[in-house]
């Protein structure tokens, strides 16, 4: 099986990425909303204290004072946890930031269930739905230290609104330390013809486990990493329904509105072929340690082998 | 849990013929089991080794003052109508409640040992579906008030007389939708609602007067019509005479601002932001039991 070295959270990545943009670039300004020394926005503050300011616990205010900065052509990142980043502020980023399509990069850290045992208020699984449901956001999902700090020069670097979805546990690291992260572009980590499993963020390291497992039975399994959920990379994803003719996404989400879904769609409209989804069914996340969790939950790399070994019989030859 | 002269079940010891808890008024046996109450914190999430012990510590003094003196409530009966409501709107202080609806008997003790734990009940926020005595689901922070409110409007529909008590963190005092509900209970004269506010002058990042200064606070409780009171909130008889001033007051809703210290009762977790939302090794726990003794 393929084991990973373990390297930083997307979260730690996120901050030390942060610091080296502020050294280039003096146009950034980092706003948080009393979580700085989770988000590890903190580093920036040190660093940059006159272009840092945390507003304290008033997420609605976070994203409105990031908005009024971004008017005045400032490049912001706001950050908090993913709940409260998204749905604790929801209009105040539809109206202030999406409609106005401003320069505001919202970095937030503590998605999914990952979150562990603070449970079900602080485990963010429909932040991928609400954000790539208004128009002009780009949604990216990075997975290791790796691609976090590419992802996040990106966003400095791209105009417009977007959302970048961190974790809180250490992550593998996936890619190797030549990779190169391109906005809305899909990344071949392995190829294969029977199957494509595509992922992102934490959900990565347990695809790519499972197409060794699958070797094993005889799969020959491709991973397809998503991280840019929006916009989509809708020719790999045709390539691989065309290829391989069976997919299997997986994500630390709920099954509607995330990366499934999305694909979903694509394929539906340019090339249906038999897809099965390895995500949160229905469900709030609850108390307990990480990796409990995604047992309970099924985002297992065990759970994505089954998935695929059921979809590829559903495949019509 | 360790504590061997804990008041487990007091309230079936207590109770009259109703299935009333006890209000038990010796403030020395209070103050024994706001002692209790911190052994429980420090204990169940050193067990966890997750949790928020200092946001836990300072609120003891006014849980016990509520759930063994002033609330009227039944153990036995969680869902009793004419039951006074608290609601925890600073849910990170969980620990803190679980242990006051443990050791007032609305469920088991052992329950405390699976604090964060996969199953169990005891959810790192409060879960009202998952625990008897939980009024109201919360964690994230600022919505409490809100729901209070609502409740206290409930009370005046039904023509009942029950009171409505939220706990809220000074922290939470940032958030704009408690000044909405704040204005609302004002313009309402929800004088069966009474706000807790548990200042003690930290939030996660570092202090309040220094990110997000809150000063004047009473002033500005007073302003959107609300009696408001100030005390030392690790006193329990100003926390009791507050409470009958605020059971008292007509017409208006009272807000009492409680001055508390984080971390309370344990010294190396006293106003050390540290332990805003890290668990205690097992030594520091032993050490915090010992002062606790
Ligand atoms: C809406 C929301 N934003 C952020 C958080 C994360 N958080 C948990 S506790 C806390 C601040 C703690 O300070 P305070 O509210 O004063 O609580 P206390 O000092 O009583 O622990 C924060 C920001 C949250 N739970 N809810
Ligand atoms: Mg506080």
């Amino acid at each position: 099986m393929a084991a990973f070295p373990m390297g930083a959270s997307t979260r730690e990545a996120y901050g030390k990425a942060l610091v080296e943009l502020g050294r280039e670039n003096p146009n950034i300004i980092v706003l948080d909303a009393d979580l700085s020394s989770s988000t590890q926005t903190i580093a920036f503050g040190k660093e940059f204290p006159d272009r840092f300011i945390n507003v304290g616990l008033a997420e609605q205010n976070l994203m409105g004072i990031a908005a009024g900065l971004a008017a005045s052509g400032k490049t912001v990142f706001a950050s908090t946890f993913a709940v409260f980043a998204t749905s604790r502020c929801y209009d105040q980023v539809r109206v202030s930031i999406a409609q106005t399509h401003l320069n505001v990069k919202i970095v937030a850290s503590h998605a999914g269930i990952s979150v562990g045992e603070d449970g079900a208020s602080h485990q963010a699984i429909e932040d991928l739905a609400l954000m790539s449901a208004l128009p002009g956001f780009t949604v990216v999902v990075p997975a290791d230290e790796v691609e976090t700090p590419q992802a996040i020069r990106a966003a400095a670097n791209t105009e417009g609104p977007f959302y970048v979805r961190c974790g809180r546990p250490k992550a593998p690291v996936v890619y190797p330390p030549d990779y190169h992260f391109t906005l809305g572009q899909a990344v071949l980590m392995r190829a294969g013809a029977d199957v494509t499993l595509v992922a992102n963020g934490l959900m990565l390291a347990p695809a790519l486990e499972a197409a060794a497992a699958l070797e094993r039975d005889g799969i020959d399994a491709r991973v397809l990493s998503v991280p840019t959920v929006k916009p989509l990379d809708q020719e790999a994803l045709v390539k691989a329904a065309v290829e391989t003719g069976a997919l299997v996404v997986a994500e630390e989400h709920l099954l509607h509105g995330g990366l499934g879904s999305r694909v979903a769609q694509v394929l539906a409209e340019r090339r249906p072929v038999p897809i099965s989804f390895v995500a949160l069914r229905d469900t709030f996340g609850e108390s307990g340690k990480p990796d409990e969790l995604l047992a309970k939950y099924g985002l297992t790399a065990e759970e994505i082998r089954k998935a695929a070994l059921a979809t590829v019989r559903r495949k019509t030859t | 849990m360790s504590n061997p002269q804990a008041p487990a079940q007091l309230a079936k010891a207590g109770a009259s013929a109703s299935l009333e808890a006890a209000h038990i008024s010796s403030l020395e046996e209070l103050e024994r089991i706001a002692k209790t109450l911190r052994r429980d914190i420090v204990t169940m999430i050193g067990r966890a080794a997750s949790g928020h012990p200092g946001g836990s510590l300072s609120t003891v003094e006014i849980l016990t003052s509520l759930f063994f003196n002033v609330m009227r409530h039944r153990p036995s009966e969680p869902k009793w109508p004419d039951r006074d409501r608290f609601i925890l709107s600073k849910g990170h202080g969980a620990p803190a409640l679980y242990s006051a609806l443990a050791e007032t008997g609305y469920f088991p003790m052992e329950w405390l040992s699976t604090l964060r734990r996969l199953g169990s009940p005891l959810q790192g926020h409060p879960d009202m579906n998952r625990v008897p005595g939980v009024e109201f689901s919360t964690g994230s922070l600022g919505q409490g008030l809100s729901v209070a409110t609502g409740m206290a409007l409930a009370a005046r529909m039904d023509k009942r007389d029950y009171r409505v008590y939220a706990l809220l963190s000074d922290g939470e005092c940032q958030e704009g939708q408690t000044w909405e509900a704040a204005m609302f209970a004002g313009h309402h004269e929800l004088d069966n609602l009474t706000v807790m506010v548990d200042a003690n002058g930290c939030q996660l990042d570092g202090f309040i007067c220094s990110i997000l200064d809150l000063d004047p606070l009473p002033a500005k409780w007073k302003a959107f019509g609300w009696h408001t009171l100030e005390v030392d909130g690790h006193s329990i008889s100003e926390l009791l005479a507050a409470l009958e001033e605020a059971r008292s007051t007509k017409g208006v809703p009272t807000a009492i601002i409680a001055h508390t210290i984080k971390g309370k009762g344990v010294s190396f977790m006293e106003n050390n932001n540290e332990f805003h939302g890290k668990a205690p090794s097992p030594e520091q726990v032993a050490r915090a039991l010992e002062e606790l003794a």
